[in-house]
């Protein structure tokens, strides 16, 4: 797991934005296993789980629709859906619109999409915006489970991150240039 | 580990998504529709209503009338995604973007511009249309407003980043606009004095198909801009 | 000659390169603008049907043929710039579309003067003068959506697209309204007929059009050069001059 930290505005965003492709670099490439992200396209991507600073849910729709789309887009897990809610504690709030639920639901229901798709590398910019303390503890044992099986984090966060077992990696973006 | 979904199977959920969530933003997407009926009414106001010049200038109107309907409904094919970060995980899923770009943009067709199929006759009746040119009437927006959403979907791509993104977009859309305009409403024109419209309706479909073929990754390659 | 490309791509050699040619464009244009409008205005001969005021057509038909070449090479920088992220491709893209507006604005304006003593008014629903019309709005429409976006590097990006959009529907629209002008027009009388052409009155605007290609590169070198500076202030090559 590669914590990124450094004050704000030295480009935490930007550096994870680049790992997704999102945005261009000005100069380099970005390798995944040896490749560059542009040649592998589609096969990099169905193993990255992007959750940025906006939840990328439609509010109209349902929690369950929600996820569903967002199993569309990538490789979908073996977990049932409603499962996925299960764990995230949104069980309940399947079937509603997701306007209605507070911005710490919404916030999980963003972060439920790393459960509802199958990917190894998991890119995350402020994972824990809104979320007591609770649900914190809740995500950092799913990241500690991630790790287990072998994934990838890439994470920037205010927060403190501490898993207890994993050699973390941090990397400090704080030096002037 | 289980494999993505197929392309077809994809472009379908994108597809029924976005149909699912105009029908709940109906008042969104009736907007544009109300928009085309108004303008259309403000012509016989502003010209007096002379039977001859109406029916006259019928074809002009209603294709004038579409085009600025279109441009107004543009905004809602990506302003929703872009705002709330779906857009972002549209860009990074395992499908080729073009491919969902595609999807969304029918997804816009169906509800902006089908619903004229059923209004756009009513309307040339009131203008004075003669009635052997409204077959060549539907015809026209079955094929233009397709292209019309094609081409704008580029337009909408580039300026979704922006703030003041509306105001630029008619400069940008409109020229394109431009060809549809000139071959749709001189088919009906066409239709009207009985002469062949063959021609023209070939041109339509000739853009039609230019244009599925090539602005979906235009549009891909503009929304990777404006998300970046 | 791929390693002289890559060569000039690189700020400031090519801010070098430029900085040398501009005087010697600078003469090289005023030296065929006077040959171009001496040999059109003196010594051609008046044109038969419309008299002395067909002259304007050495400075419309070149400043017409500019205003495509210009977006051509704009689209050419567009690809470019999409391939292989060519800093200068982007500012020469960038400093090329006022230029090109120019011309077109030159060509309408001429257009229309020579519209007026013909038919009496300044504006005709023409052919050209309306496809004219539209790829000024195509210009500026790059020109407006470069000053939108802030980043410089994704502002290049998107007119890239917008001018690769635009010259597959250039030929699109051209054929359209020469279409649409001929249905509408009828038959009669040709508005910008060009009358047919000796020697005397072809050279003339040939001359002229080569002279507008160097006052072309004469202006972009001038642009390129302010907005390289502009660009790369915090670099060192800059810091150096």
């Amino acid at each position: 797991m590669l914590v990124v930290e450094g004050p704000n505005g030295c480009g935490k965003t930007s550096l994870l934005r680049i790992l997704t492709g999102l945005r261009l670099a000005d100069g380099g490439e970005i390798l995944w296993r040896g490749e560059t992200i542009d040649r592998l396209a589609g096969d990099y991507y169905e193993q990255v789980t992007y959750v940025g600073h906006h939840d990328g849910i439609k509010h109209e729709l349902s929690c369950l629709e929600n996820l569903r789309l967002a199993r569309a887009m990538g490789i979908p897990s073996t977990l049932d859906l409603d499962d996925v809610l299960e764990r995230v504690n949104l069980y309940t709030y399947g079937e509603s619109e997701v306007g209605s639920l507070s911005a710490g639901q919404k916030r999980r229901l963003a972060l439920a999409r790393l459960l509802a798709t199958d990917s190894l590398l998991w890119i995350l910019d402020e994972p824990f915006t809104s979320l007591d303390k609770a649900s914190m503890e809740m995500f950092s044992v799913l990241f500690e489970q991630h790790l287990q099986r072998d994934g990838v984090i890439v994470v920037t966060s205010h927060h403190d991150i501490s898993l207890p077992t994993r050699a973390l990696q941090r990397l400090n973006l704080g030096a002037r240039v | 580990m289980s494999s993505r979904l197929s392309l077809g199977q994809a472009f379908v959920f994108l597809l029924r998504r976005d149909l699912l969530l105009a029908l709940r933003n109906r008042a969104e997407y009736a907007m544009p529709l109300l928009f085309f009926v108004l303008v259309i009414t403000m012509f016989p106001l502003a010209l007096g209503a002379i039977p001859e010049l109406l029916a006259r200038i019928a074809p002009g109107i209603i294709w004038v009338a579409a085009l600025l309907a279109a441009m107004l409904s543009l905004d809602s094919i990506f302003r929703s995604d872009f705002d709330d970060g779906s857009l972002e995980q549209i860009l990074l899923s395992a499908h080729p973007v073009a491919i969902l770009v595609l999807a969304k943009v029918s997804a816009h067709w169906l509800v902006t511009g089908l619903p004229l199929l059923i209004v756009a006759p009513l309307l040339a009746e009131m203008l004075g249309m003669s009635a052997q040119a409204q077959p060549t009437l539907l015809l026209t927006i079955l094929i233009g407003t397709p292209i019309l959403s094609l081409v704008g979907a580029i337009g909408v791509a580039l300026t979704v980043g922006l703030r003041k993104g509306g105001i630029i977009l008619s400069l940008l859309v409109l020229p394109l606009y431009v060809p549809v305009l000139i071959f749709a409403s001189s088919a009906i024109d066409n239709a009207a004095m009985g002469f062949d419209v063959s021609a023209q309706i070939y041109m339509l479909l000739a853009f039609l198909l230019l244009s599925v073929s090539l602005s979906p990754w235009a549009t891909a390659a503009a929304l990777r801009m404006s998300a970046s | 000659m791929f390693l002289w490309f890559h060569k000039l791509g690189s700020p400031p050699h090519f801010y070098r390169i430029a900085g040398k040619w501009i005087p010697w464009l600078t003469w090289i244009f005023l030296a065929l603008v006077i040959a171009g409008l001496y040999g059109g205005l003196i010594l051609a001969p008046p044109d038969y049907q419309q008299g002395e005021s067909y002259r304007i057509i050495f400075v419309h038909v070149p400043s017409a043929w500019m205003s495509m070449f210009i977006y051509v090479a704009m689209a050419i920088c567009g690809v470019v710039i999409i391939v292989w992220r060519m800093k200068l491709a982007e500012v020469v893209l960038i400093s090329s579309a006022p230029i090109g507006a120019s011309f077109t604005f030159l060509a309408l304006v001429t257009g229309s003067l020579w519209g007026k003593p013909m038919w009496g008014t300044y504006w005709v629903w023409d052919a050209r003068l309306t496809s004219e019309l539209i790829l000024l709005f195509l210009y500026l429409g790059i020109i407006g959506l470069h000053n939108a976006i802030e980043d410089k590097r994704v502002a290049a990006r998107a007119v890239a697209i917008l001018a690769l959009v635009g010259v597959v529907n250039i030929p699109i629209i051209h054929y359209s309204v020469e279409w649409w002008h001929s249905l509408h027009q009828g038959a009669s009388l040709t508005k910008f007929d060009k009358p047919s052409m000796p020697p005397s009155m072809y050279v003339p605007i040939l001359i002229m059009a080569l002279a507008f290609q160097v006052y072309y590169a004469l202006a972009l070198f001038h642009k390129c050069r302010v907005e390289l500076l502009q660009r790369e202030r915090n670099s060192k090559w800059v810091e150096e001059l």
